[in-house]
């Protein structure tokens, strides 16, 4: 892809009076020497997976290797079984997905990383959540997906997307983003509203640090998912809404970077401080991992 | 550099629950699988550092095997890799502070020592088959030789590829002392026929060729 910053893909979509999706569609098409069509097509097939996670997530309570993580989806349905959601069926859908995937992810089922395995549950939740409680249909969700694609994409010219490099901001903050893009796309928002819904949720998680109990993808990775689901549901709700980021998304994108290199090393994805050096956390971790 | 796409970010489909430590250990099995080019029997994995410390957690020891196996990074098979392995099997845990936090050595039916490291998001990197350090990360196809170090090997093997109009992307060779074994890897823009391959062997003084496929 030869668009290396927002603003450049506002020019070049304007310019060609195309969505997002079909400037995008088109520059992976001809960079792979292939037709618009097969793109589309293993974009479905990466939806496809995406749901299959789900449905067979949320039929599990199998734990993770490490026996402590895995059964959480089970819990939140039970609630539901008994209990309304407190914001609607939408919102219980967005977060139960949401862990559905990120635990069939943890316990070595099938799953997209999106963009990365940790975490994989926030953009699928989101767009499968509401596609199905606003009947949209399958051409528009293939549609939110690319736009999904394309903001990662573009994203990762200036962050490199892991928590290693850049902290947590750079996977599930970066997850948040696209899937906030996504689903502005969906409902219909204009570019405008899309890159100001990506900059509200991205801005938001800034120097969100990446501290994994034992090193793991579990804790806090899980309950993340869900959680920032609903933060990009959030962003795009305000952006729909003409409210927009008053720093500008390349702007911001570049202090995502400055802020990942300010980060200390000891809490970009090395579990040598936060949430991974608790009392607690030593403990799992002499139990776990001996 | 290549730019990113649309499938650099949404993708892999994979078997969770890590990209470096669950689909970047798969990837390596597979290159050293593919590098070795011959009936696996047996292999012993040495794990440093991560991957030694939370390899278990994350199923790097089973997708270290899998991927020897054959087995891609969404096969679901994996998680029950050692009900169905075929080849014995042996895996040591070591810290090396010298090494890339996420590596590990291959070591295959006692023949062919092969190292290589996990560098991020399902990323990977061949360094060194037989103590020869090599750079392979799977994006070109490849075809590697292992050779007498003597006068007019590159040219020879470079003139077989060129005669079948495949384009090299970029070559590189190495050797442990003047007139000893050396190593050279060619890649390409294009998967090369086993005939080329069979040509290359024919050159003498070469010890060993193999091609290696692009990683999906």
């Amino acid at each position: 892809m030869n668009i290396l910053t927002f603003d450049e893909l506002v020019d070049a979509c304007k310019k060609q009076e195309k969505h997002i999706y079909e400037l995008i569609q088109e520059i992976e098409a001809a960079d792979a020497d292939t037709s618009v069509d097969v793109i589309r097509e293993n974009v479905k097939l990466h939806i496809e997976t995406m749901k299959t996670a789900i449905v067979t997530g949320m039929k599990s309570s199998e734990k993770a290797i490490s026996q402590w993580c895995g059964d959480d989806c089970i819990k939140l349905q039970k609630r539901y079984s008994s209990n309304k959601a407190l914001l609607g069926k939408l919102f219980e859908k967005i977060i139960t997905y949401s862990l559905a995937t990120i635990e069939e992810n943890l316990r070595m089922g099938k799953i997209v990383a999106c963009p990365t395995a940790g975490s994989c549950g926030i953009v699928p939740s989101v767009i499968i959540a509401v596609a199905e409680e606003q009947n949209i249909d399958e051409d528009t969700q293939i549609n939110a997906l690319i736009t999904a694609g394309a903001i990662g994409a573009i994203i990762s010219n200036k962050v490199q997307l892991a928590g290693a490099v850049a902290g947590c901001q750079a996977e599930c903050g970066v997850a948040a983003a696209m899937c906030a893009g996504a689903l502005t796309q969906m409902l219909g928002g204009d570019i405008s509203q899309i890159l100001n819904a990506v900059a509200l949720a991205m801005k938001n998680l800034l120097g969100l640090t990446c501290d994994p109990v034992c090193g793991l993808v579990e804790v806090p990775c899980v309950k993340r998912n869900p959680i920032l689901a609903i933060h990009a549901v959030t962003s795009s709700e305000l952006a729909l809404a003409g409210i927009e980021s008053k720093i500008p998304l390349d702007e911001v994108i570049d202090a995502v970077r400055q802020t990942g290199q300010l980060m200390s090393p000891m809490l970009k994805e090395s579990s040598l401080a936060g949430l991974a050096t608790t009392k607690t956390a030593l403990e799992l971790k002499e139990k776990i991992l001996g | 550099m290549k730019n990113k796409g649309l499938f650099d970010v949404i993708s892999p489909i994979m078997i969770g629950p890590s990209s470096s430590h669950t689909a970047g250990a798969i990837r390596l099995g597979l290159m050293a699988r593919c590098i070795y080019n011959n009936k696996i029997d047996s292999v012993e994995f040495t794990l440093y550092n991560s991957f030694a410390q939370t390899g278990k957690g994350h199923g790097t020891d089973k997708g270290l095997l899998a991927g020897i196996m054959g087995y891609h990074v969404d096969d679901i098979r994996t998680k029950n890799i050692y009900s169905i392995a075929d080849v014995k099997y042996k895996f040591n845990f070591k810290e090396d502070l010298s090494r890339h936090p996420n590596s590990v050595d291959i070591k295959i039916n006692d023949e062919m020592q092969i190292s290589g490291e996990s560098i991020g998001a399902g990323e990977i990197r061949i360094t060194s088959i037989n103590g020869f350090s090599v750079n392979l990360a799977g994006q070109y196809h490849t075809i590697l030789l292992m050779y007498k170090d003597k006068p007019g090997m590159i040219s020879m093997a470079s003139k077989i590829i060129q005669d079948n109009n495949i384009n090299i992307a970029s070559l590189h060779c190495d050797r442990n002392e003047k007139g000893g074994t050396a190593s050279m890897y060619f890649a390409l823009d294009v998967n090369p026929s086993e005939e080329i391959v069979e040509e290359i062997k024919k050159i003498d003084d070469v010890y060993f060729v193999t091609k290696i496929r692009k990683l999906d």
